[in-house]
């Protein structure tokens, strides 16, 4: 694999906050529980983008390994998160998170 | 120079599949739209030489994950959701507010100095001698503790998912 000559990290970054960009907007914007949940997922990708490209250009493992743990949390939290819908929808029959005002005064 | 049309191909992908995802009306399109984004950030770890990493995305990402929503997304039969009608404010508001956190970011992300990314840089990190050295020495703990994290997601998914979990509350 070739040194990638005229990439900076400038690239990347901007690369990591476009995408990071992206899913703040879905999150913000949208209504279906699901695509937020989504979203967050593409906002942790982002992050795991700009970290695999810190840590080539500094030449060390460990942004790497942040990385492999992020994914370890994101699956663990894609299990949990995905089983507190389930139950969402079978007592309210709607993954729309406007419907979720119990706790309204 | 074929890694460099390799980068902005990639990147054009995975910004072009975001969007996409975020407004595609169908979830099960934004499913696969998200893939596609995984799948391009998984090339962009290729061209940065982090093999492991990558292979590690597609397989975590790709196979599990997006396949545990589009397993949900089924189950729960969302295919035909109703248009969804939020307010013009909340939207302009949503438009706002991601747009000034994107200039911030964008400005903060300027201020770092140009430095190369370097595929192979001095020592080739992201090979999985590397990575299996560092996770099993100076990570070795985190890596355990992991396991106890894992333990309590699953505990707490089939606690979640069973079915009479009202009746025993109430």
């Amino acid at each position: 694999m070739e040194i990638l000559h005229n990439i900076y990290i400038h690239h990347y970054l901007a690369l990591s906050v476009a995408l990071f960009g992206i899913g703040v907007f879905g999150v913000l914007f949208r209504k279906n529980a699901i695509i937020m949940f989504m979203c967050v997922e593409l906002m942790l990708n982002a992050v795991n983008l700009a970290l695999v490209a810190f840590s080539k250009m500094h030449g060390d493992t460990d942004g790497q390994i942040f990385v492999f743990f992020i994914m370890v949390v994101a699956a663990a939290e894609v299990a949990v998160g995905l089983a507190i819908l389930m139950m969402l929808y079978r007592n309210l029959h709607t993954t729309d998170t406007d419907s979720l005002n119990e706790l309204k005064g | 120079m074929l890694t460099e049309y390799a980068f902005w191909l990639l990147s054009f992908i995975a910004v072009f599949s975001g969007i996409a995802t975020i407004i595609s009306k169908n979830p099960v399109y934004s499913v696969l739209y998200l893939i596609l984004t995984f799948f391009s950030i998984a090339g962009h770890y290729f061209l940065m030489n982090a093999q492991f990493l990558a292979a590690v995305h597609i397989i975590v990402y790709a196979g599990a994950i997006m396949v545990l929503f589009l397993y949900v997304i089924m189950m729960l039969n969302l295919n035909d959701l109703e248009i969804e009608k939020r307010s013009n404010i909340l939207k302009m508001l949503a438009v706002a507010s991601a747009g000034l956190l994107l200039v911030i970011l964008s400005g903060a992300a300027h201020s770092v100095d140009a430095m190369h990314v370097n595929a192979n840089n001095v020592t080739p990190a992201g090979l999985v001698e590397d990575l299996g050295i560092a996770l099993y020495r100076h990570y070795l703990l985190p890596f355990e503790l992991a396991s106890i994290l894992f333990l309590a997601a699953m505990v707490g998914a089939v606690y979640l998912s069973k079915k009479n979990l009202n009746e025993t509350q109430a």
